[in-house]
């Protein structure tokens, strides 16, 4: 099995040879590979990517897994519909 | 890192790696880009990625228009291989007030007279554009088929890859802590990862460019005031244009990936580094965006954020030399539309550096015109 096919974020279809491509030209970080690739923007937010990604990280640096940094976590914490937002005001 | 550099270029925003990019290219000798995170970390990768040239100053509308341009091709004027996913769906500018209707008819006499296609169209026309738009008291609207989006990201990646191909040096997780003058003259720029000499710094630092500034002694009228945004799900295409109203203060756009990125302005909100997402936003964003755009209610949104414009007083950029210190460039105060302008900011800056003629007059972007008095106030900014 080429392992350069496995889905590594399933929410935005980003494969390993993906993830790989990123880091070897030079994209040591998750911020970084986010913003090239999205991987981690979809509706997970990357929970699943994210662990996958940093091991790769370390593989291909030699660093620690403890020292690659995780990415800003940003709400919100699930998808939420713009429609359940709305009110709340006057205690609707 | 580098010792000695003819340019440092401080700022690995878009416009920094658009100037540095530009700076090579003239023969400018050793450019270095500094950026304390990395490459658009800051206003550049948290704007709202739309490109629009109906604006309602003759600068904006050239900056823009050139910026356009030279986006439509950008990959093959950078010769490099990076999709800037360069779309041109339209913006819709909805008018609400007689008073506004009369400022767009205006800025459209000034947008036809410089080629920007912009038209007038009415409400039965806007709906034409955008069939689910809740045109209730609307006058009408503003419409440029030819305005549309950018992924800033990719732009940045391009611009910098470019510079590198000719041999730019760009240095990330590098912060400037100091710069180093003597008798009026820049001796050299002070990082957390060592020193670099060089006479010629560019000020592209966006929301800090006050900070830089003042590490010169240059003090300019920008300053750093948090704008929210948001991004839902992706969905088929539904909205081809950005939708972006004054009147709500508030602008929705589909992007390629079919996820809706839309952001408000607030009235009041401070200058402050802060670009903390606020639980307020989603609210006031959901209930303005609904009033305008009714079926968007039923998207999910996925991520919220924040980021800073720099903001000048009259929404214009300073761009050029500072009279209180031979040069120390700034590009900078781009008040919420620097990305769309970034390929003729980078060219412009990179002339001026160099001593070439710029590609159009320059003198109104001077950080000067606030002494004199010679404002030229942009109208049309959320």
């Amino acid at each position: 099995m080429n392992h350069n096919d496995i889905i590594i974020c399933r929410c935005e279809d980003i494969t390993l040879g993906e993830i790989r491509e990123q880091i070897a030209q030079g994209k040591h970080t998750l911020e970084e590979i986010k913003r090239a690739c999205r991987s981690g923007m979809g509706p997970c937010q990357g929970r699943t990517c994210a662990p996958l990604i940093v091991n790769e990280i370390a593989k291909a640096t030699g660093k620690p897994v403890a020292q690659i940094p995780l990415p800003t976590f940003r709400p919100s914490t699930s998808p939420i519909k713009m429609a359940s937002l709305l009110g709340g005001d006057k205690h609707d | 890192m580098i010792k000695t550099a003819d340019v440092v270029v401080i700022g690995g925003g878009v416009i920094g790696c658009s100037t540095a990019y530009n700076l090579a290219k003239l023969g400018a000798g050793k450019v270095v880009v500094l950026e304390k995170k990395y490459l658009a970390s800051g206003a550049t990768g948290r704007c709202g990625a739309g490109m629009r040239m109906q604006w309602g100053t003759e600068t904006n509308c050239l900056l823009s228009r050139e910026s356009v341009k030279m986006l439509s091709h950008l990959p093959e004027l950078l010769n490099v291989d990076v999709d800037i996913e360069f779309t041109q769906n339209g913006y819709l500018m909805p008018a609400y007030s007689e008073k506004m209707a009369e400022q767009f008819k205006k800025n459209l006499v000034l947008q036809n007279s410089l080629n920007i296609p912009a038209r007038w169209v009415t409400p039965e026309e806007s709906l034409e554009i955008v069939p689910f738009l809740n045109t209730k008291g609307m006058f009408g609207a503003t419409y440029c088929a030819e305005d549309g989006h950018c992924n800033p990201f990719k732009v940045t990646e391009a611009y910098a890859q470019a510079a590198k191909n000719l041999n730019v040096e760009v240095y990330t997780d590098t912060e400037v802590q100091g710069i180093v003058t003597k008798n009026g003259k820049i001796i050299s720029v002070r990082t957390n990862q060592g020193n670099i000499q060089t006479d010629t710094v560019v000020n592209a630092a966006g929301g800090y460019a006050k900070t830089v500034g003042r590490m010169v002694g240059v003090e300019l009228p920008i300053f750093p005031e948090r704008h929210e945004i948001l991004v839902t799900e992706p969905v088929e295409p539904t909205m081809g244009p950005m939708v972006m109203s004054f009147y709500h203060n508030l602008y929705c756009q589909q992007s390629p990936h079919g996820s809706f990125i839309m952001g408000i302005g607030h009235p009041n909100e401070p200058e402050s580094y802060n670009i903390k997402s606020s639980w307020q936003f989603l609210r006031d964003m959901a209930q303005r965006l609904v009033e305008i755009l009714p079926p968007l209610a039923g998207l999910n949104v996925v991520r919220q954020w924040a980021g800073l414009y720099d903001m000048c007083p009259d929404r214009t950029p300073i761009l050029g030399s500072s009279p209180a210190l031979n040069r120390f460039f700034t590009a900078a105060g781009f008040s919420g539309h620097g990305f769309m302008i970034s390929p003729i900011t980078g060219q412009l800056m990179a002339e001026m550096i160099v001593g070439k003629p710029t590609a159009f007059p320059t003198q109104m972007f001077d950080a000067g015109r606030f002494e004199r008095g010679e404002l030229f106030v942009e109208p049309s900014v959320v």
